[in-house]
């Protein structure tokens, strides 16, 4: 019967699928991108899948959302329309779209037993985690301490990503109309002069915080790691800026102090590496930061955990700030 | 009977999908998104009871606090779209007069 | 005994939600004008949510659960209405107007 429910929620995903790409007008299409981050989010905690579950919705349909409606005011809401129509990347696309399909075909079926990562991979770690980490979760195993080396390339491109979009983001816009400056701060401040929001919004804001720090350090126990905290605490300060004006928020969270810790939280991660160099151990092996291997594996974890949350949190409110803060002729 | 409910909700979903699809303005289509994400925080809460894993209730939690974030940052965009349609003034068109300095100085 | 009651109770519980989350989604496609699907959507939101999260906490018992979803109760108490306000409330300034009936329109046969 689980898989029932698991088929109606990959049709509705094609569909949201279908519904963004053929969506003229690009504010309807960000709104379905919502619902197919949610669905896909549905879809990953029917697969068991928990933390991706969480970390997708989190991004998708919350951050996303925040920041596709920033780009949004800044650009127009219809799509360009093209003029022709090109037989040639229709052809590529075909042919790339059948080679995938037949592909699938050679994989093994979806929870296959025989199928080599279940008969190889997963045991090893299910049965290698309590020997070498002792920790409950082996999703947080796996991607900070087995795989460390990958995650280390995943804070550095979130690192990365921000300073392009502040790149991008330097160039100062044409000023393509005037409008009394009076005027718009009266009346361009969204949802602030509604006190039932506001009211209501405030409340959240410090549940959300406290939420994300729980998430961030629990980790280990329960679905959660280092990306779905920092986007959960992205998301409070971007409430906060939708709440109070993006100027607020950019004053409450300069940017220059958001590129530092940013900067800190990516070398917290490379600086335990190199402790871990220096105590005699490899690269990010952390069986050599305390006296028991377990208990260094715990340190190691945790400091690098908590990089990367600070990376990510950082990034996002740097990147919110940023567009959102962008002056709209 | 947790099943019969998770496939209530999934059939709600489906309703929901097919508003936004149908809507003939802006807001149903919001609508949707609004009532996706309620309905994805009760199937959450229902299918981690199906699991008998009711840890896995903080995505439900977290996805409460998302949903309620996006559809903010929707109305925002709308009211300031609003708003700044209301208060448009064209540019005047500045015509160079003859002797006029370099800065450009506008009337 | 006590147990077998709770159970039962929890089962209506959760059937009632559940038929409720339907009528609220059949309310959002049959119903013809925005204001009016709002309203047929909000059922589903607060009626709805409350009586499938009863539901499950007397299906736990007392855990630590039960207090994650009534956190998650209250949370939705809170802002699901005001979604829905905020909602309407942007679909007027923005200019849609609701459909009245025949009869407001006329205000023929109005009682005070």
């Amino acid at each position: 019967m689980i898989s029932l429910l698991g088929f109606m929620t990959l049709t509705l995903v094609a569909v949201a699928a279908i519904a963004t790409v053929l969506a003229t007008n690009l504010f309807v299409a960000s709104m379905w991108f919502g619902i197919f981050s949610l669905l896909m989010a549905s879809n990953f905690f029917i697969l068991d899948a928990a933390d991706v579950a969480l970390t997708e919705a989190a991004v998708g349909a919350g951050v996303s959302t925040v920041l596709f409606m920033g780009a949004l005011a800044l650009t127009g809401e219809k799509e360009a329309i093209r003029a022709k129509f090109s037989w040639f990347p229709m052809a590529v696309l075909g042919v790339l779209a059948l080679a995938l399909f037949v592909a699938t075909f050679q994989q093994p079926m979806l929870g296959d037993p025989l199928a080599p990562v279940h008969q190889h991979v997963a045991p090893w770690y299910l049965e290698q985690t309590p020997l070498l980490i002792n920790i409950p979760n082996v999703v947080t195993a796996i991607l900070a301490s087995f795989r460390g080396y990958d995650t280390l390339g995943e804070v550095i491109v979130i690192f990365t990503a921000g300073i392009g979009v502040l790149s991008v983001l330097s160039f100062k816009p044409k000023r393509r109309q005037t409008i009394s400056s009076e005027a718009l701060a009266a009346k361009v401040r969204g949802v602030q002069h509604h006190s039932i929001l506001r009211v209501v919004g405030k409340l959240v804001i410090p549940l959300l915080m406290l939420f994300a720090l729980v998430v961030q350090f629990h980790g280990k126990y329960t679905p959660g790691g280092g990306f779905s905290a920092g986007a959960l605490f992205a998301a409070a300060v971007m409430l906060y800026g939708i709440l109070e004006g993006a100027d607020r928020s950019a004053k409450a969270m300069p940017e220059k102090a958001m590129l530092r810790l940013a900067a800190v939280g990516a070398t917290l991660y490379t600086g335990v590496g190199l402790v871990c160099l220096l105590l005699g151990g490899a690269f990010l092996d952390y069986n050599v930061l305390w006296s028991d291997p377990l208990i260094g594996q715990y340190v190691g974890i945790l400091l690098v955990e908590f990089g990367v949350g600070l990376t990510v949190t950082t990034v996002l409110i740097l990147i919110f700030n940023a567009i959102a803060n962008r002056p709209t002729y | 009977m947790l099943i019969a409910v998770g496939l209530a909700i999934l059939v709600t979903m489906v309703m929901a999908t097919i508003r936004g699809l149908m809507g003939p303005t802006i807001y149903d289509r919001i609508l949707a998104m609004n009532m996706f994400g309620t309905k994805t925080v009760l199937f959450v809460a229902v299918v981690a009871y199906l699991y008998e894993r009711p840890d896995f209730l903080d995505l439900a939690l977290a996805y409460a606090l998302i949903n309620f974030i996006g559809v903010l940052a929707v109305l925002q965009f709308f009211q300031n779209r609003q708003a700044r349609q209301a208060t448009r003034v064209p540019v005047p068109q500045v015509v160079p007069a003859a002797g006029n300095d370099k800065n450009g100085a506008s009337s | 005994m006590m147990g077998m009651i709770l159970e039962w109770l929890s089962w209506l519980l959760l059937a009632a939600g559940g038929f409720f989350v339907l009528v609220g989604g059949v309310g959002v496609m049959r119903m013809p004008d925005l204001y009016t699907r709002i309203h047929a959507a909000s059922v589903t939101e607060t009626l709805g949510t409350m009586l499938i999260l009863v539901g499950l906490m007397l299906h736990s018992g007392l855990e630590l659960a039960t207090f994650k979803l009534l956190a998650i109760l209250v949370f939705l108490l809170f802002t699901g209405p005001v979604s829905s306000y905020a909602l309407g409330n942007t679909a007027l300034l923005g200019g849609l107007k609701p459909e009245l009936g025949a009869q407001d329109a006329s205000k023929e046969g109005c009682e005070p």
